[in-house]
């Protein structure tokens, strides 16, 4: 099991050491500063081992927190175990900085104390956490018996993520629908150059046909899936029994089976999920058996499933880059980018990144829309448009000027990458219902007022060129 | 208030100001003051010596202080042992405190200070903890008494602890239940014999309800203490697989890997014709391609499991491959083991992608991952055939930028397409040559002369190429020399006339110029070979050499199956067994797959009990006398060489400096004209005739009853491959000695002399005890016979099959080569014998696994005769059962290395005719079992 857990800042100084085994001595603390923080090359594992120690790290902006021991251990556990103490500090105090960590040293250590009994993570929700550590210790002295024993029957209870007792004037609940779609595409085929006359005046002809001219046939798709979460927001009295339905294809199909109508309306909707994980407070084994996800929620916000998917996935742009080198100092660039969605949607924060070869002296930039730079400090041109409608296309163009090099190697062209957010989910999943049932208290599920909303971003979006 | 202040404190005086604070009538100061404490304390400063001052603090009511006491107490009680126990007053007291979390507190604190004198004073409040109303308090029991048996592992039995923490299971808290589950686990590991956790079906049972209710970290454990569990028959493994997939489905990417532990062992029992076994399959690929979505440092962890799981069981993941591309922004340790993962995958329905993706990667700026790339490249060749064309067109292209480590790696890697595929792309050779002067590395410098010399007839300027390596030969690395003077001496066999200055160049670099053992004794082997026999030279240099494999990295089988027993741990991680990184004793128990036992299947017919080996596969093993050869020039010749040899004509040499004077001076009797008796153990040693031989083995047998059983003799080298020498023989035991009794026969014209006799290395380190001694030179048509004693002492190296002993015998003719396999029960030692108690102990701890069933039929004898012609051939009765009408014969043996070998014989009366005996056999090195199986048929067929 995890012997100590150690944070360092940028420096390598420790700010805080908490041992838990026999084993892991004072000399590991140095250790590790010294072979990884202070390493002269990248840190090639977050594995490492060190004179048989073995050493976890993650790091947090320039927050070195790392999970030393000499056992066998998960290691699975561990990382799983790193972030979650990352994600327990920041609800504590926020972001973890050097400053946040020696403001609240003393509060880490007591969660530090609390949530990782020699070695052993223990109950890690914040929502039970808190209850019981508090920035001002003295509170828990003036708890009632009956107060404390809930205490502890939330913490080792079997619903450890929720306390009773909780009462809302409004009962209310949000659910976010949080996509990432990630993309790669292969280079440009060289395929017959496709001719498509745009009836326009001249001036708009000319650049179409610049436009037609670098725009051979597409690449192709290499992979895409979108990886979803569901983030739900609840602020609801007691402990209510919820029921959470989407559009997953498995589930409408065997309802369809019943009333073949419903199956011609909905079953063209629906959605094949590869795999979906879920917060613990799901019942992993009825959603086994039945496919149905039900849970009583924490209180506030938490990520209620992870999905993936991989068919039919929306593709909100589609990135067409040409790259031509002229002679050894000069490349052209052309990239058209199309919306592909209902037009009358919109895209936001569009951002299309090109990156330029390192010995670029200088750039000229046109484009249609947005503004575009070249960020030297970056070695990209950046593009950014605000806004973008449905089923258009945008194009940018740039000459880059090269200096000589004798360096042999050819310039690797990375991918270009690209960044939006649509206000729909590319994977088409939709929400069909959130029951909520509180048998106890008197409201109903009429009395809930529920909100959705949809929003897809890119991941990884990328165009070889 | 922040409190980052505290870190700023490093005046001097400070201890002594802290002192003052600590003692503060004030409780807002007396805070502030341990506050500092503790930070000093982080950074690593010694404030020890406010011990005392601390500890007064401890007695309030404020509990964040109390903490802070705590926190200090636990690091430096050790080093304050005696003043710690001014605590132990107030940490019983807390312990009966009203409120629950003081009372958790006390009790998991007091489990943390590691002083003999505390923990005596721990018992009796953690007694009453680990029975405490309050579930907080119980968890938190149970991990203390894995704190305390870490301390005091004796105490903890002595006072019963162990019994309550398996009351605990049965908690009707799940969390108590997953903490005492881990307690539990972790002091089973340093028993590894007791039977601590005792897992039955019922106990499984609480286990799987518990983990339907406790936290992600329970459900942890619990199943990482399900997968040592092992399942009596499928059916209850696959009710316990079918309990634990909806554990695929949680967030928490540990409880999901240590699922899939669970799943992949208990899988080895299903059948594979089983539905099940098909949608479990199935039901295990989508949740590992999640892991992938995971925080990178958790991709590593994965991809690496993943590794193992691939090579365990290809099919979960072969649809899969777009998964394992790399992105660009993966950090370095994610691409690398994906790509290592993709060429696992690859296939010949996804390979055009595989190679598209490949050669991108070839590409990008990190040098390691390039180099892998390329290097994936070639792998898929000789992975794929189809497609090998396709990666050599994709190989040339690389090394068409010039780039000088791509290039270098291409060319390492096509030298191994070469291998895979002779005769199909030497056309690139040309290609290749270009790019001679660039290679700096020796892996590849040492790759472009093997092409070189294995293509030279088709390299007009073959010649002058290795003669620009030979200029810097002595600043070339040991891999590149080596690789050079064989490519000479390939060079000079296909073009002598050219190169016999080159050649002569070289050898003498070898020879004479080098310090290099293993370079000179090369040299000298192929000078002379190619002073004494040319034509034998050519047929050992250029000998056509045997296709590489198809997978070169692939993890040992047995390693596998032990790695796969630890998925989602360290252990997977680092792809080594946590005895390599774990010191102590600690969690190094050996763990393997369970076997397969069907409940429906009836166990008559053990898949294990295989038929006696066919007399036409003994053929096979003897192996063809180039690769014997190889192997023999591997021997470690002794002592160095003294002096050059003569490189004139050497027919004359004579054969005695034929392998080189070191050799001579192991087996050399043929430089003596009459050994000394004395040299010779008495009762073997001395040449005798076969009447003699007869009249020795009387005598003998009075000593050991009768001794250990002699097959005839069989001929081991007929006289039409060994220019009319005949040898047979067989091997026996004597009063604790091997020998290999000898016929010689000459059937050749002329007479032979100057025998002598030399093994390769072999499983046991059988060796000759003393040279080969014949006396009188043997005419035509004359038969000797020789006994000659074999000692153990030799060097080991595993054979296939283990049997298999190479000989090299040698006359004025030539060196002869032959191969035999001996009886293992020439290897059964006297003192065989094991006591009864051990038996029974060695029987349990050796795993189930390595129980081997065989049969022996048609053998008509009672069990007496079997045990007294048993124990004859060293092989021990140590007791007899009879049980339902059949005898149980329980029986030891050891072999020569110190084997033991554990044998349960069962003999069913009946129709003699029809008389079969089941033999069992345990034993920690299994592969030995099917040999002595056939030791045990000889000995009771004849």
């Amino acid at each position: 099991m995890i012997g100590g857990l150690f944070i360092y800042n940028h420096k390598g100084e420790v700010l805080i050491s908490r041992v838990y085994r026999d084993d892991i001595g004072r000399n590991a603390v140095d250790a590790f500063r010294v072979n990884v923080i202070h390493a002269r090359q990248q840190v090639r594992s977050p594995v490492t081992n060190i004179a048989r120690t073995s050493f976890f790290h993650v790091k947090r902006s320039n927050i070195w927190l790392a999970a030393v021991t000499k056992q066998n251990v998960n290691a699975a556990m561990v990382f799983e175990f790193l972030y979650k103490m990352c994600d327990v500090m920041a609800a504590y105090f926020g972001k973890i900085s050097e400053e946040n960590i020696k403001n609240n040293f003393v509060l880490i250590y007591e969660l530090l104390d609390e949530i990782l009994d020699f070695g052993y993570p223990q109950n890690s929700e914040t929502g039970a956490l808190k209850t019981f550590i508090t920035q001002q210790g003295i509170k828990s002295q003036h708890q009632t018996k009956e107060e404390q024993s809930q205490i502890t029957s939330q913490v080792t209870g079997q619903i450890g993520w929720r306390r009773e007792g909780i009462k809302y004037r409004r009962n209310e609940l949000f659910l976010d629908v949080l996509e990432s779609v990630n993309l790669l595409m292969s280079p440009q085929g060289e395929g017959p150059l496709v001719m498509k006359r745009d009836g326009g005046q001249g001036r708009i002809l000319v650049l179409t046909q610049l436009l037609l001219f670098i725009c051979p046939s597409p690449g192709q798709v290499l992979s895409a899936h979108v990886s979803g979460r569901v983030v739900m927001k609840s602020y609801l009295s007691g402990m209510p029994e919820c029921k959470f339905g989407m559009n997953d294809k498995i589930v409408i199909e065997k309802q369809g089976k019943g009333t073949a109508d419903e199956t011609s309306k909905s079953g063209k909707q629906s959605i094949a999920i590869d795999d979906c994980t879920f917060h613990q407070c799901v019942r992993l084994s009825k959603f086994d058996s039945e496919r149905s996800i039900s849970f009583i929620p924490p209180d506030g916000e938490f990520e209620l499933m992870r999905y993936r998917t991989t068919k039919d996935i929306i593709l909100p742009f589609r990135v067409i880059p040409l790259v031509r080198e002229v002679g050894r100092t000069k490349l052209e660039v052309k990239v058209v980018i199309k919306s592909n969605f209902k037009p009358s949607l919109l895209a936001q924060k569009i951002e299309v990144r090109i990156p330029t070869p390192l010995n670029t002296s200088g750039v000229q930039v046109i484009c249609m829309k947005g503004k575009a730079k070249y960020k030297a400090s970056e070695n990209a041109i950046v593009w950014k448009i605000k806004r973008m409608a449905g089923m258009k296309e945008s194009q940018i163009s740039a000459e880059i000027e090269l200096l000589p090099t004798n360096d042999k190697k050819k310039w690797a062209r990375p991918p270009i990458s690209m960044n939006f957010e649509v206000p729909f989910a590319p994977s088409g999943l939709k929400v069909r219902y959130l029951k909520v049932f509180e048998p106890k208290l008197n409201y109903s599920d009429h009395d809930v007022i529920k909100w959705v909303r949809y929003i897809g971003r890119s991941g990884i979006y990328e165009t070889r060129c | 208030m922040t409190d980052s202040k505290y870190f700023t404190t490093t005046k001097k005086g400070e201890i002594f100001e802290l002192k003052a604070e600590l003692n503060s009538d004030k409780k807002e100061k007396k805070k502030e003051a341990v506050k500092k404490v503790i930070a000093s304390m982080t950074v690593g400063k010694d404030v020890s010596a406010l011990f005392p001052d601390v500890v007064n603090c401890m007695q309030t009511d404020n509990l964040e202080l109390k903490k802070l006491v705590y926190l200090y107490l636990m690091n430096y009680a050790k080093s304050q042992p005696d003043m710690a126990i001014m605590a132990v007053n107030t940490f019983v007291k807390d312990c009966e405190d009203p409120n629950p979390l003081i009372r958790a507190l006390a009790v998991r604190t007091m489990g943390c200070i590691r002083v003999d004198k505390i923990t005596e004073y721990l018992c009796e409040p953690l007694r009453k903890c680990l029975k405490d109303e309050d579930p907080y308090v119980r968890k938190t029991a149970a991990v203390c008494v894995a704190k305390l048996h870490d301390i005091n592992a004796q105490l903890v039995e002595d006072q019963g602890f162990l019994d309550t923490l398996k009351d605990l299971i049965s908690d009707s808290n799940p969390m108590v239940v997953a903490n005492a589950v881990a307690a539990l686990s972790e002091i089973a590991e340093s028993h590894p014999s007791s039977n601590l956790l005792d897992l039955n079906p019922q106990s499984i049972n609480k286990l799987l309800t518990a983990l339907n209710e406790c936290t992600e970290w329970g459900q942890i454990f619990i199943l990482d203490c399900l997968a040592n569990y092992t399942p009596k028959d499928d059916r209850e493994a696959q009710s316990i697989c079918e309990r634990v997939t909806p554990r695929l489905s949680h967030a928490n990417s540990a409880v999901v890997l240590s699922a899939v532990k669970v799943l992949m062992k208990f899988m080895e029992m299903l059948s594979k014709d089983l539905d099940y076994y098909g949608t479990l399959l199935k039901k295990l690929a989508p949740p590992l391609v999640t892991l992938l979505s995971a925080e990178p440092e958790l991709q590593y962890v994965a991809l690496r499991n993943i590794n193992l799981i691939v090579q365990k069981r290809p099919e979960i993941l072969k649809h899969e491959m777009k998964v394992f591309f790399v992105k660009y922004n993966d950090p370095i340790y994610v691409k690398l083991e994906k790509l290592d993962i993709m060429i696992r995958l690859a296939s010949q329905a996804n390979i055009a992608q595989v190679l598209a993706e490949l050669k991108e990667y070839a590409t990008e700026v990190d040098v390691d991952f390039v180099r892998k790339a390329v290097r994936a490249i070639g792998r898929c060749a000789i992975k794929v055939e189809q497609s090998a064309e396709r990666c050599v067109s994709t190989l040339l292209d690389l090394i068409q930028t010039k780039v000088n480590y791509v290039v270098q790696e291409a060319i390492v890697v096509i030298k191994d397409i070469f291998r895979k595929y002779p005769n199909k792309y030497e056309s690139v050779i040309a290609t290749l040559c270009e790019n001679l002067d660039s290679l700096d590395e020796p892996e590849a410098r040492a790759a472009m002369i093997w092409i070189v010399g294995e293509y030279a007839e088709r390299i007009d300027n073959a010649d002058e190429l290795l003669e620009s390596f030979l200029e810097g030969f002595h600043d070339e690395s040991t891999q590149v020399q080596l690789q050079l003077l064989t490519a000479i001496v390939k060079l000079f066999l296909k073009k002598p006339t050219e190169t016999q200055e080159l050649v002569q160049q070289v050898l003498s670099l070898a020879t004479q110029d080098s310090d290099n053992p293993d370079l000179r004794d090369r040299g000298y082997i192929y000078w002379r070979l190619l002073s004494t026999d040319p034509v034998a030279a050519k047929e050992v240099v250029l000998a056509e050499k045997p296709l590489i494999s198809e997978e070169t990295d692939l993890i040992e089988p047995t390693l596998l199956d032990e790695l796969i027993c630890y998925i989602g741990t360290l252990a997977s991680v680092y792809h080594k067994p946590p005895s390599a990184f774990v010191e102590g004793g600690r969690g190094v128990v050996h763990k393997s797959l369970p076997p397969r036992t069907a409940s429906s299947e009836s166990t008559e017919s053990p898949e294990t009990a295989p038929a006696g080996a066919p007399p036409g596969e003994q053929l096979d093993v003897i192996p063809t006398q180039g690769d014997l050869l190889g192997d023999l020039l591997n021997l470690d010749l002794g002592p160095p060489v003294s002096g050059p040899p003569l490189a004139t004509s050497s027919v004359q040499m004579g054969a005695v400096d034929l392998l080189g004077s070191g050799l001579d001076s192991l087996i050399g009797a043929s430089n003596f004209v009459s050994p000394p008796a004395a040299a010779v153990p008495a009762n073997l040693g001395a040449p005798m005739g076969s009447g003699l031989s007869d009249l020795f083995d009387l005598t003998s047998g009075v000593g050991t009853l009768s001794g250990s059983y002699v097959a005839p003799k069989a001929v081991w080298l007929p006289a039409m491959k060994a220019k009319g020498l005949e040898i047979s023989g067989t091997f026996t035991r004597q009063v604790g000695s091997i020998s290999m009794d000898l016929q010689l026969t000459n059937k050749a014209l002329q007479v032979m002399t100057d025998f002598a006799i030399q093994f390769n290395r072999n499983s046991f380190g059988l060796a000759p005890a003393a040279p080969l001694q014949v006396h009188a030179p043997l005419s035509p048509n004359q038969t000797v016979e020789i006994s000659l004693p074999l000692n153990t002492v030799g060097s080991v190296m595993k054979m296939e099959p283990l049997n298999n002993l190479q000989v090299a015998v040698k006359n004025n003719i030539d060196v002869f080569y032959f191969s035999t396999l001996y009886p293992l029960h020439i290897l059964f030692v006297e003192d065989g014998k094991m006591d009864r108690q051990m038996f029974l102990a060695t029987w349990k701890d050796i795993p189930n696994e390595n129980e081997a069933q065989f049969q022996i039929r048609d053998c008509p004898l009672n069990a007496e005769a079997v045990s007294s012609r048993l124990q004859s051939s060293n092989i021990f009765t140590i007791a007899k059962r009879n049980v339902e009408g059949q005898d149980m014969l329980y029986q030891s043996l050891k072999l020569t290395n110190g084997i033991w070998v554990l044998a349960e014989l069962r003999i069913q009366p009946g129709n003699p005719s029809f008389m079969v005996l089941q033999l069992s056999l345990k034993c920690r090195a299994p592969e030995v079992s099917q040999h002595v199986y056939q030791a045990y048929e000889t000995i009771l067929k004849n």
